[in-house]
């Protein structure tokens, strides 16, 4: 491809993304559905801008990539250990029951046992790709269906290797040596297999290792050089680093980058290294996205509605009821089950890639290939309008299933408060203002929280409480105040914008993870900001003081004191602050803590007080004596 | 043996030095518990069941704290206002304090010439105590004469020393019943029944 014609295709994707994904968003129907819908336009079957789309397909693959690092980023090991029942139990019975079940359906409609394997293989993965970036979009990452689905993607993550292992076996071994990134290197894949083996093992130890020993001080070593750039160089290395390592051993690079991310998830960088990284994750997904529209293959599509459309809803359907009978039996609740099963019963992207490699041993003819790739697309192409069927017609469903009941109530008595997020947090505030006989309405994404409280006769409504059309069937009209307690900071600043725009007399009071989020708060213009890591640090303060043998009240008064003065600190650096400025390394932390603790100095202190003080009166008698 | 309740006020003890050396000299007899208001609720969130029940184990209540502004340390007047319920301490039915004893041990910075009519501050502490004094009449309590540290900006610690042996002694005759009813009533502070050597500083 020369230059010219780069700049061209370049021109054609970021024109349609930006044109189209806004739209999307605007009209609510998310992102992914913007960028599929954007390669479709560019596709062939309409303005045909772009020629072939499956080498942008092999380079935006790269972002899936990244967004596992991404996500390893976000996921303590402590976690993952947590999650290892229904990752393996989960995830390990769908994969199993959709790859036996589509095998031996296919061999009833009279294919070899050898293509209906292939067949089942191919099938079996869903799109990590589209469900993660809708979960996190949507804020479901913390649901149940939101980590069981996560389990679930992980688990097939983890599949897609000894997949890739046993197609060769199925073709009939006249497979030239592939190019394909996904498959095993030339030379790994000569080697016998329990060497093959070996190396698989050596490779993520490696990883392991080189993560704590190795990467960490390089990190430390660029970040003190302080060249921007270079760390975001450092962070695009590492990435890719690990994906040809990977690819050598023949592993999945995705895998190998959520393995590096968890491995840093704990390192002071973690933070710095999602920033640099999020931008061209962003992207390349959204290329991804893109060239999966542009691939759709309408022709086929026009030849052959009813058989393509009766394979993509006859295979999500299976997909569909698995996982319905696999979330009953892992105790999802209802909806949550739902949200789980419509959201991952579309067939990922994995599917290109052994499709591709199933191709070249020969297991599967073009033809079925063609169709079984276009039934991908379009099962990929319908999963953003699955999750909005779920988010426009079933969640409502369950929303307001209780609240027909109760309907009177919710009309005569309107709660002059809003609790946004009924978590840790919100939950303390939420029972301290019931106590105190204040009626709240609660907003909740859990809902099996929803739920538990509607047994103790809470007002609760269920879904994402940045969306305008929740929000105002609770009334947030009518509220006077609205306690924003949810736990997703970048949420929380959604929810303030959606407020602000749509119901400019509701007072906000905001929850704040941290210094940085009040500064962000504070920005956009909140007043009363809570900073969850103040009030109770400074009464373990006054604890300690008392235990040392200060006096209780003179303790309570300090903090009381460092309280007001912390909040004035914030509010007068928040100002002097450059607003662009992100702090992302613990050298940039370091040096704002120094100017914090710096300027407490300048704290009042209770000690100095004069009001108890008798000093000066006794050094006036003596001199009056 | 009375049994006496000694209800302590002072926000700032870190600064005191009468205050503190009072504290020293409490005798540790079983009859006499020590209650300290600003170290039980900094936050003046005053539990007044608990207040109510140590009330009534106990005959006399004493309240020692420095004579801020010509009276008591807010969370003293806080404790009134909150413990001493209708019902309960006062009106028809209010008769739990009954018959018990009230008495104030302050310290103040004048001296005993500056509380008269013609002195500095015009009025007596027994004037400037009469709020006390009503309160304790109106839960039907006896008020007793306080015990007063005068002059406190200029006793040096010597002085003080001698001013907290004679509290000491107070605590200790009135825990053993010593005190009789003609001379608690006969006097005018309880400093008198113990008299120090007048060339004391104040």
């Amino acid at each position: 491809m020369d230059q010219s014609s780069f700049l061209f295709q370049a021109l054609v994707y970021l024109t349609a993304a930006v044109l189209m994904v806004p739209i999307a968003k605007k009209a609510g129907l998310g992102s992914v559905l913007g960028y599929l819908v954007a390669g479709m336009l560019i596709g062939p079957a309409f303005l045909n801008l772009v020629g072939d789309s499956t080498n942008v397909m092999h380079a935006a693959e790269f972002g899936v990539v990244m967004m596992l690092f991404v996500i390893g980023l976000e996921l303590e090991p402590s976690l993952l250990w947590k999650l290892r029942k229904p990752i393996v139990g989960l995830g390990g019975l769908q994969v199993l029951c959709t790859l036996g079940l589509v095998c031996l359906i296919a061999m009833a409609m009279g294919y070899e046992w050898k293509v209906s394997l292939a067949i089942g293989m191919i099938v079996a993965p869903s799109s990590t790709a589209i469900v993660l970036q809708t979960f996190q979009e949507k804020g479901l990452m913390k649901t149940e269906a939101g980590q069981g689905g996560f389990s679930v993607l992980l688990f097939q993550d983890i599949a897609v290797i000894p997949m890739l292992a046993l197609l060769p076996l199925l073709g009939n071994g006249t497979a030239s040596n592939n190019s394909s990134s996904h498959a095993g290197g030339t030379w790994v894949s000569h080697q016998p297999a329990w060497f093959q083996t070996l190396l698989v093992f050596a490779a993520v130890v490696f990883i392991i290792l080189a993560g704590r020993f190795l990467i960490r001080p390089l990190l430390r070593i660029v970040a003190a050089a302080r060249v921007r750039e270079v760390f975001t160089a450092t962070s695009l290395l590492l990435v890719i680093g690990i994906t040809v390592l990977m690819t050598k051993v023949g592993l999945s690079p995705a895998l190998g980058t959520f393995l590096a991310g968890v491995v840093l998830a704990d390192s002071e960088y973690r933070h710095e290294l999602e920033s640099d990284i999020e931008p061209f994750k962003g992207l390349l997904l959204g290329l991804f996205f893109i060239a999966i529209g542009a691939s759709i293959n309408f022709q086929l599509l026009a030849n052959l509605p009813v058989l393509l459309f009766g394979i993509v809803l006859g295979l999500m359907i299976i997909k569909c009821l698995i996982l319905l009978v696999l979330g009953r039996s892992f105790r999802l609740s209802t909806d949550q089950n739902l949200l789980f099963s419509l959201g991952l019963c579309q067939i990922g992207e994995f599917a290109f890639v052994l499709l591709t490699f199933s191709r070249q041993e020969q297991i599967i003819s073009n033809e079925i290939a063609d169709i079984i790739m276009a039934a991908v697309a379009l099962s990929m192409a319908l999963t953003p309008v699955l999750f909005l069927f779920f988010e426009r017609v079933i969640q409502p469903r369950f929303g307001t299933l209780e609240k027909t009941e109760r309907e009177p109530d919710t009309i005569t008595e309107k709660s002059p408060v809003i609790i946004a997020g009924f978590g840790h947090f919100g939950n303390t505030v939420g029972r301290f203002l019931k106590a105190n006989g204040i009626g709240c309405t609660i907003l909740d994404i859990d809902s099996d929280r929803v739920d538990f409280l509607r047994k103790f006769g809470f007002k609760v409504y269920y879904g994402d409480a940045s969306r305008y059309d929740l929000l105002h069937s609770a009334g947030a009209a009518d509220a006077k105040v609205i306690l924003i307690t949810i736990d997703d900071a970048e949420k929380r600043l959604e929810m303030i914008e959606t407020i602000k725009k749509h119901f400019p007399n509701l007072q906000m009071m905001v929850r704040s993870s941290n210094r940085y989020d009040a500064y962000d708060q504070m920005n956009a213009g909140m007043l009363h900001i809570y900073r969850e890591t103040l009030d109770s640090s400074l009464r373990m303060g006054v604890d300690t003081m008392k235990l040392l043998g200060h006096r209780s009240y003179t303790a309570t008064r300090a903090a009381q004191t460092f309280l007001k003065y912390d909040e004035l600190a914030v509010k007068k650096l928040s100002s002097i602050r450059d607003q662009k400025q992100y702090i992302n390394t613990s050298r940039e932390f370091i040096e704002e803590l120094e100017k914090i603790i710096r300027n407490d100095a300048r704290m009042p202190d209770i000690a100095r007080e004069k009001g108890w003080d008798d000093d000066s009166l006794i050094k006036e008698v003596k001199d009056n004596a | 043996m009375a049994r006496i309740l000694l209800i302590f006020a002072h926000p700032a003890l870190e600064k005191s030095r009468v205050q503190k050396e009072l504290l020293q000299k409490i005798p540790g007899l079983p009859g006499i518990s020590f209650h300290d208001l600003y170290e039980t609720y900094p936050d003046f969130l005053i539990d007044v069941n608990q207040e109510k029940q140590l009330l009534l184990k106990h005959d006399l209540i004493l309240f020692q704290f420095p004579f801020y502004w010509y009276s008591a340390p807010a969370i003293i007047k806080q404790w009134m206002e909150l413990v001493l319920e209708h019902g309960w301490a006062y009106g028809k039915d209010g008769k739990a304090l009954a018959g018990k004893g009230w008495m104030n041990i302050i310290s103040c910075g004048g001296s005993k010439e500056a509380y008269q009519l013609n002195g500095r501050n015009h009025r007596t502490i027994h004037e400037y105590l009469y709020p006390f004094e009503q309160t304790a009449r109106l839960c039907s309590m006896e008020y007793w004469p306080p015990f007063v540290v005068h002059g406190t900006h200029r006793l040096d610690s010597t002085d003080i020393r001698l001013y907290a042996s004679q509290y000491e002694q107070l605590l200790l005759g009135l825990e053993a019943d010593r005190i009789s009813l003609e001379e608690r009533t006969g006097c005018i502070y309880m400093n008198d029944l113990i008299p120090l050597p007048t060339s004391i500083q104040s």
